[in-house]
Parts: C-alpha cells; structure tokens; sequence
C-alpha cells in the first residue's frame, strides 16, 4: 500500500497540484486584460487582491478557472435530467456509443488488415502503404467531406461518426497486431514446423496467443483514437448532440466554460475507458501467465 | 542389417549471406540404424547443428543424397517421423506442462482420451509425473527441458532429433539428465541422434559418435563406441571411455590444425 502511495498516488497528485497551479496563474495573466477594459470603464483603479477575483470568476473568461470547470461540469452532469439537451450524460452518451461503434469497427478492421498482412505477401506489400497513408490525411479536412458523402447515401447518425472513429483507431491495432504476429520467434515456427502444423494451427495456438500483449497496447491507443474520430465526426452536425457538438456550440456561442466543461468530459470518458482496457488486460495477463516487459 | 534409418551421402549444404558463401556442410556421408544414439560432436560452426536440421527438413542441402525411414526429408517431416528437441525448451508460458506436452497431438489430431493417456505416459518417461498442472515458469531449467523431452516424445516418432538440449543446464543437472535419457532410450529404443559439444556427454551417452570440423563443415572421424549398453555413471572413469575421449579429442585437434 505504502509502495502504491510512493510510486502511484504521490508522482500523480504532485503532476495534478502543479497543473493546478499554473492553471489558476495563467487564468489571471489571460483575463486580465478584460478586467483591466472593464476597470477603465468604471474608473477604477484594480488592487491586486481585486484583479485576481475578477480574473477568476468572469462569464466568459478566455481560460476559465478550474473550480468555474467543475461547477459547470457539477451543473451538468448531476442537476440535470439525463435525457436534457444540457446535460453533460445526454452528450457524453451520445459520443460514447459512436465511440464504442467505431472502436468495435476499427478493431475488427486493424485485426483483420493484419491478419491478412502477415499471412500474404502481396497484402503485406500493397495494403501496408495504404495503412500508413491514411494517417497522414488530416481527419479534420476528411471528416465533414465523409459526413456530408454518407449522408447523400442515406448515412446519418451514429454510423457515420463511427466511420471517422474506426478510421483512426484501426490503425494502432494493424501496426501492433502485425507486429504481434509476427512476434513468435524462429525456434517457435521451427517447432511448429516440425509437428508439420498448418497455418490455420500456427496462427491459433502461436500467432494469437502471443500477439496479446501488442493487442492491449493497440487497443488502448485506438479506443483514445475513436474518442477523438468520434468527438471530430460530431463536430460538422452540430445538431445531433454528442460531446463534439456540444463544443461547436460552446464556440459558436461564445461559451468556453461550456467548451472545457465538455472537453474535460471527454478525458474523464476517455480515462474510464482506457482504465477498462487495463482490468481486461490484468485478468487476461494473469490467466495467460504473461509477465509484463 | 536392415536399411539405414537416416542415410547420407555426400550431402552439400552452401550458406549464402551477402558477401559471404560457408561451406556449412561439405562431402556429408552417414548412416545411421536403428536404435543407435548418434552424437554429433564439433566446435561451432562444424555444421553439427545444420546436418541435424536438414535430417529434420528445416535446412535443405543443395546436392547430396538425404533420406529418413527411406523417404525425403521432406517427405519424413510431414508424416512426422521424428522428434526434435531444441535448445531452449520453448514452452507457451500460457500453457500448463500437461497442455504444453499435449500441443503436438492436437496439432496432430489425436482425440483426448489419447491425448491425455499419451501426456500421462511421457510425463512419467520423463519422470515429472505430478507436474501436470504446473506452468513452465515454476519448473527449473532442467525440468522444462525434461518436458521439452517429453512434448518430443508424446507422438512416438521412432527418431528423436535433439540439439544441445542440455547445453544450458549446469554440470551436475547435466549428469543427471544423461543418465535418464541413456534409460529412456533403452526403454523406448528409439533412434537419437543428439548434438554436443562436451566430449564427455557425446562418449558416455553414444553408440556411435560423428567428430565434425569447421570451415567447410565436414565429418572428421566416426567412433563405433566399444563401451558396453549398460553405463552407470562411474564408467567415465574407465580406461575405455578414456580412451574414446582421446580420440574425439585428437579429431577435434586435427580438425582445428590449420589455425
């Protein structure tokens, strides 16, 4: 316990005070400015004491204050009804089932790329390529131009945002699932060879197996992926709800307690997921004997 | 005498690498009947562990005439003639000792009440009966390769194929394991063939013992051991085993004499 408080809760807890901090610093040098217009306006001279109070509690601060954050997120999240279009759950709900889709997609897709890359050489040669151009295209400019081609085909909704997810958390699971693969060493292939195994044998009882600890790692890189293809994908169709649209509006409006309350949702989400990933992949570890490296 | 179990004449086996071609097995001949236990013996780079691997079909000689139980290599591997044990046991961590013994017979498709009355009789071969349930990561070195020994044994291939599967062992595991493996060859009577480098492995354990040298890997010598079929461990301070060791060793030398 001691050693959890020593090499977890401590290195944590003294990174987060220091965010605070520099935080609560940079919200008085960014608003200051306002306060000071508002002053002149009011021909007021500032003390210290009172430019930071100011600083600290404006309507529309250009950084908010991190306890502005929370009670907004407080509002949000716990005093609204669920099913409101303010409520931070609505959004969130609606941003974490496109997330869910696409991460189901982009896995499905990242596993079987793989699968047929290391299996077949022309995949290997032709699609890897590919693989690794689709990254280099901004999702940004890609997003609405894919929105707008589903929706001419009938596609709106939740499919077209699980679309953008999947297209970039496929591929952390293609680059980790290749790699992992093709993990099992030489002496293990000959072994396999000797036992004249096929490859359907290999693949299931080596290849697999031994391509797990690459799996989690890819996946803990795709579902943070899919959170952002999802939050991007809202972003052009505001209207639909979703954490994405929440933001758009929180910019739009001129509201950027509403764009961070929404943002830090985001991570919290993203978080809750990651830490998901991280008790499967505990239990899984522990059943299959693997020591972490 | 019957035909040879692994025959090999003037086998050929050229290494090419990018600004290098090794001769790494040159003018190869060698029989082997059935029921020997062979040792191949050389420093590294002989070729020992080549010669093993293309009897094995995981090299493959550029000329030369190579045949196990009569077919090709090749032929041999898949209708899986043989055993090999490795270096290293090469046991899946995520498999117990009884699951990682039962790989080959799913792979080969035994069905499960055959596949654990096999488990269960080369686990006791190998004396690790009760280890069933353990995994390779609370069994010592020499134990993992005793079930490394055991995988290779669990589809009774007659040939058991085992490069320096006691290399990594100290001396005095080594020993012990030589022993076993002298008792369980006279047991099952199978054909061993068995890579080394310690002179005194090769002659306590061989009835016959193939002196290789290096650069081009070739065969120097081949011993027809005169040491009797029962050999307790105090038979390696006899005058004949003695005299055995020297002449491996005075092969060794002549092979080395160039350098």
């Amino acid at each position: 316990m001691s050693k959890f408080i020593k090499e977890k809760l401590f290195p944590i807890l003294t990174v987060s005070v220091s965010i605070i901090l520099l935080w609560y610093a940079f919200s008085i040098v960014l608003n200051s400015k306002w306060a000071y217009d508002k002053a002149v306006r009011a021909d007021k001279v500032l003390s210290f004491k009172e430019l930071v109070l100011d600083t600290w509690s404006q309507k529309k601060p250009k950084l908010p204050t991190p306890h502005q954050v929370f009670k907004e997120m407080n509002k949000t999240i716990f005093h609204k009804k669920v099913t409101s279009k303010r409520s931070l759950v609505f959004h969130a709900w609606i941003t974490l089932s496109g997330t869910l889709a696409g991460f189901a997609l982009g896995t499905g897709l990242g596993i079987a790329l793989a699968l047929a890359i290391v299996h077949n050489r022309a995949t290997d040669l032709s699609v890897m390529p590919w693989v690794i151009t689709s990254q280099t295209i901004p999702i940004l400019a890609l997003a609405p131009m894919l929105i707008v081609a589903l929706g001419g085909l009938g596609f709106t909704g939740l499919l077209p945002k699980a679309i953008i997810s999947m297209y970039l958390s496929f591929f952390p699971v293609v680059v980790g699932m290749v790699k992992g693969l093709r993990s099992p060493e030489i002496l293990e292939l000959d072994q396999m060879k000797t036992w004249n195994a096929s490859a359907l044998q290999i693949l299931l009882r080596l290849r697999l197996p031994k391509s797990i600890p690459f799996l989690f790692t890819s996946l803990k890189l795709g579902i943070a992926a899919s959170v952002v293809g999802t939050i991007v994908g809202e972003l052009p169709v505001g209207a639909n709800g979703g954490l994405g649209s929440r933001m758009l509006a929180g910019s739009t409006f001129g509201q950027p307690i509403q764009i961070w309350s929404a943002l830090f949702t985001a991570a919290i989400m993203t978080a809750l997921l990651i830490l998901i990933i991280n008790l499967m992949k505990a239990v899984v570890f522990r059943t299959m004997s693997i020591t972490e490296a | 005498m019957s035909e040879p179990v692994i025959s090999a004449k003037n086998v050929n086996l050229v290494f090419e690498t990018a600004d290098d071609t090794i001769e790494a097995l040159k003018d190869v001949s060698l029989d082997v009947s059935k029921g020997d236990f062979v040792s191949l013996i050389g420093p590294s780079g002989c070729g020992k562990t080549t010669l093993l691997r293309a009897i094995a079909a995981l090299e493959h000689p550029n000329d030369g005439h190579l045949t196990v139980n009569g077919m090709t290599p090749e032929e041999a591997r898949k209708e899986r003639a043989y055993g090999y044990v490795f270096q290293a046991a090469g046991l899946y961590p995520w498999r117990n000792i009884s699951k990682n013994i039962s790989l080959p017979l799913e792979i080969m498709g035994y069905n499960r009440s055959e596949i654990s009355s096999r488990v269960k009789k080369v686990l006791e071969l190998v004396e690790l009966d009760g280890f069933e349930k353990k995994f390779p990561w609370q069994l010592s070195g020499g134990m993992q390769q005793r079930a490394s020994i055991a995988r290779a044994l669990s589809f009774d291939a007659d040939i058991l194929l085992m490069d320096e599967p006691f290399g990594a062992l100290d001396e005095i595991v080594r020993d012990h394991l030589n022993e076993q493996l002298l008792r369980l060859w006279k047991s099952t009577n199978k054909t061993i063939c068995f890579v080394t480098h310690s002179i005194p492995e090769a002659v306590y354990l061989s009835t016959k013992i193939v002196v290789m040298s290096p650069r081009p890997g070739r065969i120097i010598d081949i011993i027809d051991s005169p040491l009797p079929n029962e050999r307790p461990l105090e038979i390696r301070d006899s005058a004949e085993f003695l005299a055995v060791s020297q002449r491996v060793r005075e092969g060794l030398r002549s092979g080395h004499s160039y350098e």
